[in-house]
């Protein structure tokens, strides 16, 4: 997906780290790797270490980071658009003026990321990164540790228990979808964006699925 | 009876009873806390412990955690123990901007650690099969 960016910036002293929120593990991304022929890092993440770390909800979402380490944009939609809730289910298409307004939406986030490495545009200074930090609440702190222990126990047999733990998480923790969908994921491959996902989907009326970045 | 604890980032098991009852020595590997007379101590913090959770070399570490404000989720079995970080904990890493290292490994098993690219500009980006 970022192959294109990261050939083009890579001897700027930039580099894309792909992380793969997949507790199913790394055989099961494997043929999105391998079809992205990526000379970026491609990682593997079972336990959604990173969406705990970083207090993420939903895929994609980006983190830049600069040379000295430091965020300058918080978590935000990568790319993505809610176009896709208007597609026609039947045949899995949007309008061609959806297609293209979702097109140029993805094409002025990686812009932005092209302006970052050549000349720090978007970089956004530190009280106003830290404003746009997501609070982690101490549900969102329970609700890491159900669905750490919940992947660990459908891992080692214990589907019932595990799919019980992440229920519960998903409950605490109701604004991350990647926790709800990777459950989902866990019980049956293809339930995650299942008539159920839709369903979720609906319930947000007019709030977004893909927040848009604030560029 | 053999108990797997489960921290953010590690899998421990070790010797407990009466839910994590557990020597010092293994409470200070789970959890990076160690045992002093004044309480659970880390660099130069301390964190009193209640009488009731120390006795005799060991130390109730579900009371720990809990007086920490970390979730500690235990399975029905109680073999299994998730101990996660406290929102505090993971606010004040984000909120000092430093981005939170990790090391995870790559689609052939190599760890991979965030730190090693300081000097570059790095897009940080999630995705997932599902």
């Amino acid at each position: 997906m970022w192959q294109t960016l990261h050939e083009e910036l890579k001897d700027k002293g930039f580099m894309v780290v792909a992380v793969a929120e997949e507790s199913r593990g790394a055989e099961h991304a494997r043929p999105w790797i391998e079809q992205a022929k990526s000379t970026y890092w491609q990682l593997i993440d079972t336990e959604h270490r990173l969406s705990d770390l970083y207090n993420l909800v939903n895929v994609p979402q980006a983190v830049w980071i600069d040379e000295q380490g430091l965020i300058v944009r918080p978590p935000e939609t990568a790319g993505s658009t809610d176009h896709f809730r208007r597609m026609d289910l039947k045949t899995r298409t949007m309008s061609p003026e959806d297609q293209a307004a979702r097109l140029a939406a993805r094409q002025a986030y990686l812009d932005a990321v092209r302006a970052w490495v050549n000349n720090g545009s978007h970089s956004l200074p530190a009280d106003e990164a830290r404003a746009r930090l997501p609070k982690v609440t101490p549900e969102i702190a329970e609700a890491r540790a159900r669905f750490r222990l919940g992947v660990w126990l459908r891992d080692h047999g214990s589907a019932t228990e595990g799919d019980r733990q992440m229920n519960i998480a998903s409950s605490l923790h109701p604004e991350s979808w990647s926790m709800w969908r990777q459950a989902a994921d866990l019980d049956e491959v293809g339930k995650a964006s299942g008539p159920e996902f839709w369903k979720r989907v609906q319930a947000l009326g007019d709030r977004p699925y893909y927040p848009p970045p604030k560029l | 009876m053999a108990t797997t604890i489960l921290t953010p980032t590690d899998e421990h098991k070790v010797s407990a009873h009466d839910g994590l009852w557990m020597s010092a020595k293994d409470a200070e590997t789970v959890t990076g806390w160690t045992l002093k007379p004044e309480g659970m101590c880390r660099d130069d913090l301390c964190v009193p412990l209640p009488a009731s959770a120390v006795k005799g070399g060991e130390v109730d570490v579900e009371a720990f955690w809990r007086k920490l404000g970390g979730p500690v989720i235990a399975s029905q079995e109680g073999d299994v123990w998730a101990l996660g970080a406290t929102a505090d904990e993971r606010n004040a890493a984000l909120a000092g901007l430093q981005a939170p290292d990790f090391t995870l490994p790559d689609i052939d098993g190599t760890p991979r650690t965030l730190s090693e690219l300081r000097g570059k500009k790095v897009f940080l980006a999630t995705w997932a099969s599902w």
